[in-house]
């Protein structure tokens, strides 16, 4: 009875899904509720959950439950401890959900709502959750090594230092692109840029608590902090209606270009803990909270997309960014379907944390379902929008035009219909001047957010409260990302370094600090200073760059996934992680191309310079330095690719040789150590 | 009731160690020490080189 009860349930849930996904898929010419993408969401995750990753676990891993992990024998209770699995669950949520699942999509959308949809539940259920599943199970069979060090060991030599190169160039892009986003949300914006600059003096206020007053109480600090931020967005509203404040915190996005890298420096090169972690706990209180009331928001109000499912952009000839469907939606959103950046997560303080080896589907095929669900919930919070409205923000001004009326009229001429008044209407609702050319992502997704929020908690005169709400909650998360990355990277420049010359990997001598924290700030600063002066808003050409890293960086995980499912004798089942690789291989590699060859100046970054240089009367400096950077994106993609693919030719050769018996298949695991539990527990 | 009971431990034990209250904790179980303005900023000192070194995901 019990086991027929079960099956009518997997059936039903089979059959809501396959209604769900029908219903997105095949309506046309009118609105779509919301809820359609929440259902499809569901049911396809509880189905992936439920049966492939059982099946992955079961058939190819063996988790073996009496297989001590090294949270049991390397226990310090520092690094490695064995932790409850919903307390690491948790934990590597709140590690791997960053901005990525919240921008990718609401840029996605271009091409409407359908594409980024689809791609983010089947990405993520045959792909990203594969990845993270099996990259954190095989880093706890060898003591919780890094998936740089795994690389190195399975693949060889050259796995490992490609994995290291894309670790540092993704971070290097990735902050460029990130520093971008906050540009653009906080330029000309006083009420935002007042809020974030508040976020200081109430982080130093929570370290001194921290210190002097309550040590250790970070939960109870981070819920006064987020009082103390929230009455910091209410008092924004009067500083922008003040003229002389609103002057205080009006800058324009070279000044903020200049004032993020001075902060990332900053964070980099100071011990500042005492502004620095009271900040990150404080952006992960916000982070976590503000997903868990999204979601709550998107339940209660469930709005209508007012998005196309597909719009005329998929030929590539969007204003957001350029490009077809095939590849760049693929690109556009890494993380929400499949990010290489999960890997490291998955291979770095999570396994050290895991007590059972089953345990690791729950976390690791789990959590990437979790993260996959905000970016559902981001492509709601864009979609809502009225297209015309949507691309009215994320146009960029060398496309559509600075003047309200131009740029209202060409993205009507477009099809969707938009007037200047009901963007200065919008404008005006949300407290800003203008909404026009907020390229970038954050400021759509605020607006979405806003009026979700504003429709299901509290009403449309708090869509002003709403919106820098949103904006603090990306720019504060961001900024966090900036300094924690901008640390790591310069760590591990600096453990480089030390092989060259030992003192430079010393992380407490000065020089060195100040040398590696001025190498990787002036790295993405670059980036970001390009995408601040690139007419087309620097979105078009970094974010694609930043999704190709980041896809190859997950191409070279699944080669050491499969390399290490091929030892183990699973050859029969290595499609499970050969055809996202192979997925993977074709996207990457056909976005690099058209990134760096196309004919197209707006797709290719060298017909771009081509362009650019027969451009007619004497050259500027400007015009000079746009024509570098575009061959400097197309080289840093081209050593990318080249780079990746010495990583697949060494896998290939290494399935051929271990298949046709030519090689040893030798897994590294470390040896098998009964664990302790099952006695324990009887 | 249990269970809800049970759902908020759960929910306090992964705040707790999302927001490294849980780390002090031990630290000052391993270290022997008790909450005070010294020990906790012994721990941030042992703990900063470590966490700096996690990345954290886009």
């Amino acid at each position: 009875m019990t086991n027929t009860l079960k099956i009518l349930g997997w059936a039903t849930a089979a059959a809501l899904g396959a209604v769900a996904v029908g219903a997105i898929a095949l309506h046309r010419g009118e609105p779509v509720n919301a809820l359609w993408l929440v259902v499809a969401a569901i049911c396809c995750y509880a189905l992936g959950y439920r049966f492939y990753s059982k099946f992955i676990a079961t058939k190819i891993l063996a988790l073996d439950g009496l297989r001590a992990t090294p949270a049991e024998r390397l226990e310090n209770g520092r690094d490695f401890l064995v932790t409850n699995k919903w307390v690491v669950f948790g934990h590597h949520f709140a590690a791997i959900a960053g901005p990525g699942p919240l921008v990718g999509p609401v840029l996605a959308a271009q091409f409407g709502y359908l594409p980024g949809t689809m791609w983010v539940l089947a990405g993520a259920v045959f792909a990203g959750c594969v990845q993270d599943f099996v990259i954190l199970l095989f880093s706890v069979r060898r003591d919780g090594k890094s998936l740089t060090e795994m690389a190195k060991d399975e693949i060889g030599r050259v796995g490992g230092f490609v994995a290291y190169v894309a670790v540092i160039a993704i971070l290097i892009i990735l902050l460029g692109v990130a520093a971008l986003i906050v540009v653009n949300a906080l330029k000309a914006s006083p009420w935002g840029t007042f809020t974030i600059a508040m976020t200081m003096p109430i982080a130093l206020l929570m370290g001194v608590y921290l210190r002097r007053i309550r040590p250790g109480k970070v939960l109870e600090v981070s819920a006064l902090g987020f009082v103390l931020v929230l009455a910091a967005i209410w008092g924004g509203q009067y500083v922008s209606q003040n003229e002389a404040m609103a002057k205080l915190f009006t800058f324009s996005a070279p000044t903020l270009a200049i004032l993020i890298m001075v902060y990332g420096f900053a964070a980099s090169a100071l011990p500042v803990w005492l502004l620095l972690a009271p900040r990150d706990y404080l952006s992960t209180f916000v982070k976590l909270g503000t997903i868990a009331l999204l979601a709550v928001g998107i339940v209660l109000l469930h709005p209508t997309l007012h998005m196309p499912a597909l719009t005329r952009f998929v030929d590539g000839t969007g204003p957001v960014f350029a490009g077809k469907i095939f590849p760049f939606a693929f690109i556009t959103i890494a993380c929400g379907a499949i990010s290489g950046f999960h890997a490291l997560i998955s291979s770095g303080t999570t396994p050290k944390m895991i007590a059972r080896e089953t345990e690791t589907r729950m976390v690791g095929y789990g959590a990437m379902m979790a993260e996959s669900a905000v970016a559902i919930m981001a492509i709601i919070a864009a979609c809502v929008l009225q297209p015309g409205v949507y691309f009215a923000i994320n146009s960029p001004a060398g496309i559509v035009g600075t003047a309200p009326a131009t740029a209202a009229a060409s993205i009507s001429s477009w099809g969707f219909p938009v007037t200047a008044a009901d963007m200065q209407a919008l404008a005006h609702a949300v407290g800003e001047q203008t909404l026009y050319n907020r390229t970038g992502g954050a400021p759509a997704f605020a607006v979405g957010m806003a009026h979700i929020f504003s429709h299901s908690l509290g009403g449309e005169r708090l869509m002003a409260l709403w919106y820098h709400f949103a904006i603090m909650f990306e720019a504060l998360f961001i900024l966090t990302i900036l300094d924690a990355g901008t640390r790591v990277a310069r760590f591990m420049v600096q453990d480089a370094l030390g092989h060259v010359y030992k003192p430079l990997g010393r992380t407490s001598w000065y020089p060195s600090i100040l040398a590696t924290s001025a190498l990787i700030v002036g790295a993405w600063g670059y980036f970001l200073w390009q995408g601040v002066k690139d007419p087309l808003g620097g979105i078009n050409s970094l974010w694609p760059l930043f999704g190709i890293s980041n896809q190859l960086l997950a191409t070279v995980a699944l080669c050491v996934a499969t390399t290490i499912i091929i030892k183990m004798h699973r050859a029969k089942y290595a499609a499970v992680t050969l055809l996202p690789l192979a997925w993977l291989v074709a996207v990457t590699f056909t976005a690099s191309w058209h990134k760096m060859f196309d004919a197209n100046p707006r797709v290719g970054f060298l017909a771009q310079a081509r362009v650019l240089a027969a451009g007619p009367g004497p050259m500027t400096t400007a015009t000079e330095r746009v024509i570098f950077n575009n061959r400097l994106d197309a080289a840093v993609n081209g050593v990318l690719i080249v780079m990746v693919t010495l990583v697949l030719v060494e896998s290939l050769r290494q399935w051929i040789g271990i298949l046709s018996g030519a090689k040893e298949t030798r897994v590294k695991e470390s040896p098998f150590v009964r664990t302790r539990f099952v006695e324990e527990q009887g | 009731m249990n269970t809800l009971i049970d759902a908020w431990r759960t929910l306090a034990a992964t705040l707790r160690e999302i927001f490294d209250e849980a780390a002090y904790a031990r630290f000052l179980n391993r270290a022997g020490m008790s909450a005070s303005g010294e020990s906790y900023a012994a721990f941030r000192r042992e703990f900063e080189e470590a966490k700096l070194r996690r990345p954290k995901c886009c």
